[in-house]
């Protein structure tokens, strides 16, 4: 068995591994070159590669974004880096306005081949702008691909596929899981962009989780094994494409769906799923659709007051229980 | 690589005047469809600053990358749009520029690497400057250009777009159309500088030049030298163009704030009259230039029937184009 990779390594693995079969592939962003990140995803890149496909910027998030949107129009396929997910809402008018609406306005004359990068997600005590789930921001604009691995091995082959994508995508690179380990993957891996993957089979109860929360979902599935009960843990990887059609089918054989989402509840992409399979699933249900969700308070600093906040193993288990007993 | 003297010959002034007469013959167009009903939503015309699109296209490689704003048919014209085109997306025609779904607010010429217009403050000077490090990064000796209005000047994209364009040296050339008016407020009056653009430059070590934008001359030479300085690896120019808008900001502005005087004045200074000036004192007889109107007239009343024949776009063009693939499919 080779190594086991961390997610924080896989970030820039990922990357290198695209840099390398294409040209057209360059970095931007605060940080991102000598000084490797200041979370260290952008590791070996400066090294391999040089100033002339990793660049530093100046604090400007509208200038980093901006540019990389103006380069993909031109021919390059840049990998902007934004520091902190929060930090979106500085250059949110290119996110938003400007990126994903280019080809669509222009009648299909323009395409914006890029991957924007951000550290997303809390717990690790960073205080209300810097710990925030904000991928139900992007989730409200059409037009913008959005992946949220959640382990090494997919952050690979789901970044090769961002940068391979000649559609924008947003990749979220959750904070937390930086220092986890697992499996390096295949060489020159490749995922589609869209397809869940089945992290945990189980026939009583479906629990759709992304990045962060798939192994939250997963320890609150081994905390329900004890009492008998045998989840079934969907890592929907991407947000869009979202694969609707894999919860559905889990639905389809669990009839029950719990959703764990860090985002807060109001306006979480967890309410889309739900409505989905309201709309499309509802004689599969055997009781309500709950959701685990973020509370709607800005990220507090202490510890415990953050845990009191974000999703966890025990609240999960909560909701199943109460799903399982609605029945 | 385009050849510019600072006196151009005869024949290149008489079709400088021909494409700035397509240009206000087209806007008086999308003026006169607006009030038949014909054009929904708004339009920003730029009659009046035609001289800073042509003058600058004319010292431009066709393979430049151009970036307006949404006041932005004389650029998408100047880079080689047709009036019918450009008119019948503001119709809403399928045959319109962008099939009907941009507007009058992003016209865009992609085959002539006119990257777009763009309707929020200054966001496309940012990407002006990214098309301009992958000109370099590719190693092409393309330059970007972004024009925008003086009130771009106040905005956060502008700054950090001069600051990132200055450290990385990039070959992009920042115009501005100073109109005196960010929409219905005098620029001056909310602006540190008397120069908003060119007064900015130096605190980014940038060269500056304010310049008569409404002598068509005058501009093409200043984007000639400072589109000679950007390939030649020495980094951006800003260059402030003073000129004026006939109308109001937009559709439903009539302009009321400006001093009748100094209207008048600027009409007086309307760029088609300063080059009609010029063409006479180089020996083009009058009927000459009248001509050159007539025709443009005529070629937009083709235009403006040919737009009006078109039909409307297909419903199901809503949904094409979201994605590269053609398509808008968000979910298995």
């Amino acid at each position: 068995m080779a190594d086991l990779i961390t997610y924080r390594e896989a970030v820039a693995s990922g990357i290198a591994q695209e840099m390398r079969r294409d040209e057209r592939v360059v970095c931007l962003g605060e940080d991102i070159g000598a000084a490797e990140g200041v979370f260290k995803t952008t590791t070996g890149l400066f090294a391999e590669f040089g100033p002339e496909r990793v660049w530093d910027t100046p604090i400007s998030e509208q200038a980093i974004v901006g540019a990389a949107m103006g380069a993909a129009m031109t021919g390059l396929r840049p990998v902007a880096e934004i520091m902190f997910s929060d930090f979106l809402a500085c250059c949110w008018d290119y996110v938003a306005n400007e990126i994903p609406k280019m080809r669509y306005m222009t009648g299909g004359q323009v395409t914006v081949p890029l991957v924007v990068r951000t550290a997303n997600g809390g717990g690790l005590g960073f205080g209300a702008q810097h710990s925030q789930a904000v991928e139900n921001w992007a989730f409200a604009v059409p037009g913008l691909k959005i992946a949220a691995p959640s382990t090494p091995a997919d952050m690979v082959g789901l970044m090769a596929a961002a940068i391979r994508s000649d559609d924008p995508v947003l990749m979220f690179e959750h904070k937390a899981l930086l220092a986890t380990k697992g499996e390096p993957p295949p060489a020159d891996h490749v995922l589609p962009l869209g397809a869940a993957e089945v992290r945990r089979p189980g026939g009583d109860v479906t629990l759709v989780a992304l990045a962060s929360t798939v192994p939250t979902a997963l320890a609150a599935a081994e905390e329900l094994a004890a009492d008998g009960v045998d989840a079934e843990v969907l890592d929907l990887r991407c947000l869009i494409p979202l694969d609707a059609r894999a919860v559905l089918g889990s639905v389809a054989r669990t009839s029950r769906l719990v959703i764990v989402e860090e985002n807060p509840y109001q306006g979480g992409w967890g309410a889309t799923v739900a409505s989905i399979v309201a709309e499309e699933g509802f004689y599969d249900l055997d009781a309500p659709i709950r959701r685990v969700a973020g509370a709607c308070v800005p990220l507090p600093f202490a510890a415990n007051l953050e845990q009191a906040v974000v999703p966890t193993a025990a609240r999960v288990a909560d909701a199943v229980r109460q799903t399982l007993d609605a029945a | 690589m385009t050849v510019v003297t600072e006196e151009p010959r005869v024949e290149e002034l008489l079709e400088l005047y021909e494409k700035m007469a397509l240009i206000r013959a087209t806007e008086k167009a999308a003026f006169d469809q607006f009030m038949a009903g014909l054009v929904k939503g708004t339009t920003h015309l730029a009659s009046g600053q035609e001289a800073v699109a042509v003058g600058a296209s004319a010292a431009l490689e066709p393979d430049d990358y151009v970036f307006a704003t949404y006041r932005g048919h004389h650029h998408a014209i100047a880079r080689g749009a047709s009036p019918e085109a450009c008119l019948a997306e503001l119709m809403s025609r399928a045959t319109g520029l962008c099939g009907a779904k941009g507007g009058s607010m992003h016209l865009t010429v992609a085959d002539h690497n006119m990257l777009g217009s763009y309707a929020i403050v200054g966001a496309h000077l940012p990407i002006a400057c990214g098309a301009a490090w992958s000109a370099r990064l590719r190693g092409t000796s393309q330059v970007a250009v972004a024009f925008f209005g003086d009130g771009a000047t106040n905005i956060g994209a502008f700054h950090e777009a001069l600051n990132l364009a200055a450290v990385w040296r990039l070959p992009v050339l920042f115009v501005c159309e100073n109109n005196l008016y960010m929409e219905y407020t005098s620029i001056k009056t909310v602006t540190a500088v008397a120069q908003p653009a060119a007064g900015r430059a130096p605190a980014y070590q940038l060269p500056a030049e304010v310049i008569d934008g409404n002598d068509v001359v005058a501009v093409r030479q200043a984007v000639a030298s400072a589109a000679a300085r950007a390939r030649a690896g020495d980094g951006p120019t800003v260059i402030e163009a003073l000129t004026y808008r006939h109308h109001g900001h937009s559709r439903t502005d009539p302009g009321k704030y400006r001093p009748q005087e100094e209207v008048d004045a600027w009409l007086k200074r309307d760029p088609l009259l300063v080059l009609a000036e010029r063409l006479r004192d180089r020996g083009v007889d009058q009927p000459a230039i009248d001509a050159l109107d007539t025709r443009a007239r005529e070629q937009v009343a083709a235009a403006v029937e040919a737009a009006r024949a078109a039909p409307p776009p297909p419903e199901d063009s809503a949904f094409t184009d979201v994605w590269a693939d053609g398509g808008a499919q968000w979910r298995t």
